[in-house]
């Protein structure tokens, strides 16, 4: 009984990931983008801490205080910081009009489910079912990069990746090791920081966010 | 063969006719003292009608059959539905013979007479309304019945009643599935009764009313039945909330003692219902007309997750 509540609890912050995936898929502002990424974040570093509970394992509580460090404060206040400096608070524009690209995203948890179902059926942990929404919002996030035109945003779809990875990881084996999550934690770090740094120098260079505008790069002006 | 579920469906139609119009006058009264206005009280829908059905009716000189007919048909498939929703009990004979889907294409006949109508005086605002109109419910239909199918996955019956009957007695609380359908009947239900973020009910604006535009023409007794249908619409997508999601206190069948308490339960929900109405309508601002199909795709988006998340996390 216990195990089933906490089995309940974590598919519904399975839910509330996949529907933060979708919300940032359709999200035109980026004060709101980076918003749904925090949220994102604390619901995966919630997920984190009951799988924790459920497995019994001490390091997944860990892991989810750096999740919640990381992804829900830090992160985000980069990012906010950097989308205030370089003045981009606008509307965000996307290659593909936002009601495809949400169709296109519930093509992709479809085809998620379907690929995850066998998976599903080899495992025997409580967190089993939650592989495909794993998987989903990873796909997402890709979606999310490939959609969109500004580098920040593209960035935001990175990190949405690697939260649907973590998840992943977390439902499907109930966690990593801790070495290996501190190594991809220190890595996401690292990578935020050199991406505020391109930001800096892309956008002093070409003016804009807009990565578009780099195919001027082939011209040699 | 018991008589009582026929009086309480006669008694559950009386009281839609008579509590919708106290209802809008609710969500009216809300809306002023969130906004500091003085109101016009609870009871002035009664009012408003009373002095439209007092007033001669001016039919414009090419009104055909379709106009005069319009406004008995929305107001009698208002009082239809009705029948069809458990608002005090489950016990209702109507709802064995028509489910969800009726009830959604019961709305869709009352729509389409109203785009028809609108059409038909031939003015440039009806044909406006009516476009604009259609254009919504093209997008907001598919959007409702797949919120719909998702609880009937959950409870395995597409009949309001029985729905209503398995989450009263459900035990999981934490339902994914469900929650999705409950936001997304949300946003559609905002869109179907012509709410805020989609239509304004209270503006004569050109540029921004839907539903006003189709029924401009309308006076006297035609316009009051066609707005007491309107108020019993959104009392009807209330209900229909509320028999769906948070059925609790609705009678169980052949419990007759607890009809009473269904009926304060009912009144009580009306309330939370209007302050949560006059919440969003407040906090939101009317959304340009063509930003309204990313609303209505996240609609469906929604529902249609909640049915994706019944098959991979239940």
């Amino acid at each position: 009984m216990h195990l089933n509540i906490a089995a309940q609890i974590n598919s519904f912050l399975a839910a509330l990931i996949l529907l933060t995936a979708f919300g940032m898929l359709v999200q035109r502002r980026m004060y709101g983008l980076i918003h749904l990424f925090a949220w994102q974040g604390l619901f995966l570093s919630i997920s984190t801490a009951v799988v924790g509970f459920v497995a019994g394992k001490q390091h997944l509580y860990i892991s989810s205080v750096l999740t919640l460090s990381l992804k829900v404060i830090l992160l985000p206040y980069i990012l906010h910081v950097l989308t205030q400096r370089l003045k981009i608070q606008r509307e965000v524009e996307t290659i593909v009009n936002v009601p495809l690209t949400m169709l296109i995203g519930i093509a992709l948890v479809i085809f998620s489910y379907h690929l995850m179902a066998p998976v599903r059926e080899l495992s025997t942990l409580v967190t089993r079912s939650t592989l495909a929404v794993g998987l989903a919002t990873v796909l997402i996030g890709l979606l999310m990069m490939i959609t969109r035109r500004h580098a920040v945003t593209q960035i935001i779809g990175f990190l949405a990746m690697e939260n649907g990875l973590f998840f992943a990881a977390t439902s499907a084996t109930y966690g990593m090791p801790l070495v290996v999550e501190l190594g991809v934690a220190l890595d996401i770090l690292i990578a935020a920081f050199i991406f505020g740094i391109f930001f800096f120098h892309i956008h002093t260079t070409f003016d804009s966010l807009d990565v578009d505008q780099m195919a001027r790069l082939k011209e040699g002006d | 063969m018991s008589i009582y579920p026929y009086m309480i469906e006669i008694a559950q139609i009386l009281i839609l006719l008579a509590v919708a119009p106290a209802f809008a006058g609710w969500v009216k009264v809300l809306k002023c003292w969130s906004q500091g206005r003085g109101s016009a009280g609870l009871f002035q829908p009664y009012r408003d009608i009373r002095k439209l059905f007092s007033k001669d009716v001016v039919l414009a000189e090419n009104a055909s059959w379709i106009f005069r007919f319009t406004p008995y048909l929305v107001f009698g498939t208002a009082v239809l539905a009705g029948g069809i929703i458990p608002v005090l009990s489950v016990d209702l004979p109507l709802a064995a013979t028509a489910d969800v889907i009726v009830l959604v294409a019961l709305f869709a006949i009352a729509r389409f007479f109203t785009a028809l109508a609108g059409l038909d005086i031939g003015t440039a605002f009806g044909g406006m309304g009516s476009s604009r109109e259609m254009t919504i419910a093209s997008l907001a239909e598919p959007a409702m019945l797949m919120a719909i199918f998702t609880m009937s996955l959950a409870s395995k019956s597409t009949s309001l009643s029985h729905m209503a009957q398995v989450v009263i007695s459900g035990q999981s609380v934490l339902r994914p599935s469900i929650s999705f359908a409950l936001l997304a009947f949300i946003l559609i239900a905002l869109a179907e009764t012509g709410r805020i973020p989609v239509d304004n009910p209270a503006t004569h604006l050109e540029l921004t009313m839907i539903h006003e535009a189709m029924i401009l023409e309308y006076s006297g007794r035609h316009l009051a039945l066609i707005e007491w249908a309107s108020m019993m619409k959104l009392f009807l997508f209330v209900m229909l909330g509320i028999a769906a999601f948070f059925p609790w206190g609705i009678a169980a069948s052949g419990d007759l003692l607890a009809v009473p308490a269904a009926f304060f339960f009912m009144l009580l929900k009306l309330v939370f219902a209007g302050i949560g109405l006059v919440l969003i309508e407040t906090g939101l601002a009317k959304m340009r007309l063509f930003r309204l199909t990313e609303f209505l795709g996240s609609a469906f988006l929604l529902a249609t997750l909640g049915m994706l998340s019944y098959f991979i996390l239940e």
